[in-house]
């Protein structure tokens, strides 16, 4: 039995600032296995591979590779090794040849010079297992897309790769990329090489995996053969719920008046942009609370980008208040009394050498202007009112906005919003990253924002929020708006086999 | 357990690299004027005083453009070129080579109103490369870094230009109550610039921007509309600088004038504390920035240490002043 796995990681453990990302993770990989490796965001995917890989260096656990005990210290290293890893993005030189591209880095070398004969015969043999036959001496750039494709690959696992991670490698790709990767796979596979995939398609795993290895706050919770596991039973292990669940408030949520929904304030149809969104409809009405489900990938943020003006859609019609919208950037959906807390509050939120007035005043600081000149005695009275009502935790409105914890933040950016007085304010995963504590002071807000006839659209991974927070549930999969349920219809089993399937019945919207 | 991290960052002992950061310039400066005090004769004297604020002026009025450029996460190199251009325009129409004009009020006023309206518009041409095509600004500004020189030459034929206008030369070499009148320009230009960054709205769209210009966009903030006000603004200063440069020597050059002034006015920017990357940006620092390298520079000369050697200790100052800022940076 042991004779067959190649790579096995138990009790690993790994922490970046104290905080667990890996708390005893074990992983194992047979030979000639194709291993899905699946979980939701920050599950602890990538730092398990990145410790494999020798990008980060483990806190505790061991690692056995083809029998030896394994220590790296560096991609290259792991490279060397048999571990070859490829990302998301193919990193080609598109104006050099694929020899060039594919000997980049690793050239052969003749007293000295580059040895061109040896390399090219590399490319073409290595090539060949792909049963790509081409002029190796050719720019890249001349090739379609799957060429270029193989070539990142080939480039990739060389000669001597054992195992290779291929990081959601399926989701820049159209389809028939996608099939030319699966039978490279495949050929991997026979050929004796390992594969973990990573993935967040449902559908791909069961086209091409083995196994399946599940993670959820930094532990994998199981590991089962793909023909022994359905779906739903993936969803179900990924979000850590079992069904049937005993029922009580796991939020906080508490039941809220739904007497206090007002007419539909915002309505999409049929927005499309490309792969990532392709057909959703909805609408939120004012006092509502409207919950996005979906898995990652789902098109959930994306289609929230398209109301606030971020993106423009290639088709797809939507209303605000009763008039046609269509917002060319975020000023003009803010014009139309619209805020947006975006999930990635680094990135896209804070401005981190701000102060935490500056930064609640960003959005509203032309409204406290005179002449351009801002009025700092009602801009103050403003945030300190906002640091009270929201109770945010910080020394005082001058303090750094990154001084600040993740919770703090949120407030601050909710407080951005607020201070605008908005009709509609858009939730991008709004407790991700944030402790408990400040989790459920952020969604009794969330509540009682709704209760006084603000509409928000809520997109939560986490199905409890979902499912207590929001008063209808729309769920997306794969770009689509597949289900709708109302407050008593969604239920954590009815959800989760629309995120599976898709084929959930789209439930009329029942009067309010 | 965030509550615990945030009072230990609070109640952390004085990290000496964000002193250094915050005070540094200041620091340096009062330690030069202090050993120029013990060592260097004649140091404390009008005159000295005069020959390094003559000096300093033009080299802060073109960075004050470039820290509001800088502060959002920009880079103008175009500003020595479009002191070349302003400067060699300006002599062209109030020596009347263009149009002549009888009065010389006249002909000065529209030399310098139209010369520094010339170098905003070329300013507003890089902040329109940077916003609607969305070009790095290193590169974008390159493009008039190389042609506005030659501009410049071709306006002129490479020909020096030279004049005895006094009502032109007013502010290069006349006095206000005894202080220059290029040193007045460059306060008010100065303290204008701190205003607007600090108490206007304009002024902290730009800091957003250079902070995070994802959220800053975001936030219903016109990016583009104010990387292009300020790059013209940038343009502005240069303009103005060139026609002060012009009105102390009493000729133009278009081969010499702002020559290295991209240089220099970055580095007093980054001396005086800004942030490179944007985001965080003072203009009283950059004074004070310009101030420290030019004192630098006097104290080594008047001790007899040649200018090449000099140019040396400034790059070692640049150096240090943005080693100590990513050191403060980082806690």
């Amino acid at each position: 039995m042991n004779d067959d796995i190649l790579l096995s990681m138990t009790g690993i453990d790994k922490r970046f600032a104290g905080i667990p990302a890996l708390s005893g993770a074990s992983f194992a990989v047979g030979r000639g296995e194709v291993h899905a490796l699946i979980g939701q965001n920050g599950a602890g995917k990538s730092t398990l591979i990145k410790v494999l890989t020798g990008y980060y260096r483990r806190d505790a656990g061991d690692v056995a590779f083809d029998g030896k005990p394994f220590e790296v210290f560096s991609p290259q290293l792991a490279q060397a090794s048999g571990i070859s890893t490829i990302y998301q993005e193919i990193n080609l030189v598109p104006y050099r040849s694929i020899t060039e591209n594919i000997c980049l880095g690793r050239e052969a070398r003749h007293y000295g010079l580059l040895d061109w004969k040896r390399m090219h015969k590399e490319a073409e043999t290595l090539l060949r297992r792909f049963n790509v036959r081409v002029d190796v001496d050719r720019p890249l750039m001349e090739f379609n897309t799957a060429t270029q494709q193989m070539v990142a690959i080939a480039r990739a696992i060389g000669f001597s790769a054992k195992l290779v991670v291929m990081d959601e490698p399926t989701s820049s790709l159209d389809d028939r990329e996608v099939t030319v990767l699966f039978d490279v796979i495949r050929q991997l596979k026979q050929e004796g090489v390992s594969v973990v995939f990573v993935s967040h398609k449902l559908d791909e795993l069961y086209e091409v995996c083995d196994r399946v290895t599940i993670m959820r706050d930094g532990r994998t919770v199981k590991t089962a053969a793909m023909t022994e596991i359905d779906k739903i039973g993936l969803v179900s292990s990924m979000l850590g719920r079992t069904i049937n669940r005993a029922e009580g408030h796991a939020t906080a949520f508490s039941d809220r008046d739904e007497k206090k929904i007002g007419k539909v304030l915002l309505s999409a149809q049929n927005l499309s942009i490309n792969r990532t969104v392709q057909d959703v409809s909805f609408d939120v009405r004012s006092g509502e609370i409207a919950g996005f489900a979906g898995l990652l990938g789902a098109g959930r943020t994306e289609t929230a980008r398209l109301v606030f003006g971020i993106d423009r859609p290639r088709a797809g019609i939507m209303h605000y208040d009763g008039q046609q919208f269509d917002p060319r950037s975020p000023a003009d959906a803010i014009a139309a009394g619209m805020g947006f807390c975006t999930e990635d509050r680094k990135s896209e939120g804070i401005v981190p050498e701000m102060s935490v007035a500056e930064n609640m005043m960003l959005a509203l600081m032309p409204k406290v202007s005179k002449s351009g000149v801002i009025d700092e005695k009602a801009q103050r009275k403003i945030v300190e009112r906002f640091i009270r009502q929201l109770d945010i935790k910080c020394s005082g409105p001058d303090q750094k906005v990154r001084e600040l914890s993740g919770g703090n933040q949120q407030k601050v950016l909710l407080g951005r919003w607020l201070a605008m007085n908005p009709t509609l304010l858009i939730l991008d995963e709004p407790t991700r990253g944030i402790d408990v504590g400040a989790k459920g002071e952020i969604q009794s807000l969330i509540k009682s924002l709704a209760d006084r006839g603000l509409a928000v659209l809520m997109i939560s991974s986490e199905l409890e929020e979902v499912i207590e927070g929001a008063d209808r549930v729309f769920v997306l999969r794969e770009g689509i708006t597949v289900a709708e349920f109302d407050r008593n219809q969604a239920t954590e089993d009815v959800l989760m086999s629309a995120m599976a399937h898709g084929n959930a019945p789209r439930i009329v919207e029942a009067a309010s | 357990m965030t509550d615990t991290t945030r009072q230990q960052r609070l109640a952390k002992p004085l990290d000496p690299f964000d002193f250094l950061a915050r005070y540094g310039t200041i620091l340096a400066l009062v330690l030069l004027i202090l050993f120029n005090l013990a060592f260097t004769r004649n140091f404390a004297t009008m005159q000295t005083l005069n020959v390094n604020l003559t000096q300093v002026c033009t080299i802060v009025i073109v960075a004050v453009g470039m820290t509001l450029v800088i502060a959002t996460g920009g880079i103008d190199l175009s500003v020595g070129s479009l002191m070349a251009i302003s400067g060699a325009l300006a002599p062209m129409i109030f020596l009347g080579k263009i149009v002549p004009i009888d009065s010389v009020g006249i002909a000065v006023v529209a030399a310098m109103v139209i010369s520094v309206g010339v170098a905003g518009l070329f300013g507003l041409f890089n902040g329109w490369l940077i916003a609607k095509f969305r070009i790095q600004p290193i590169v974008a500004t390159l493009v008039l870094f190389i042609a506005g020189r030659g501009i410049a030459q071709v306006m002129t034929n490479g020909n020096l230009q030279t004049f005895r206008v006094p009502q032109f030369q007013f502010i290069g070499l006349g006095r206000v109550f005894g202080v220059p009148v290029q040193v007045v320009l460059m306060l008010l230009l100065v303290i204008a610039a701190a205003w607007v960054l600090k108490r206007t709205v304009f002024g902290r769209q730009i800091i957003a921007i250079g902070g995070n210009e994802r959220a800053a966009e975001l936030s219903g903030i016109a990016v583009s509309t104010v990387k292009l006000v300020v790059y013209t603004i940038s343009g502005l200063c240069a303009g103005v600088a060139g026609l002060v440069v012009i009105a102390i020597n009493s000729s133009s050059d278009a081969n010499l004038v702002g020559l290295g002034m991209e240089l220099d006015a970055i580095a007093a920017v980054a001396v005086g504390g800004t942030l490179l990357s944007g985001g965080k940006a003072t203009i009283v620092g950059t004074l004070l920035g310009a101030m420290t390298i030019q004192l630098v520079r006097y104290t080594l000369l008047a001790n007899g240490v040649p200018d090449a050697a000099a140019l040396v200790v400034k790059a070692g100052i640049i150096v240090l002043a943005v080693w100590i800022q990513q050191q403060g940076r980082r806690t």
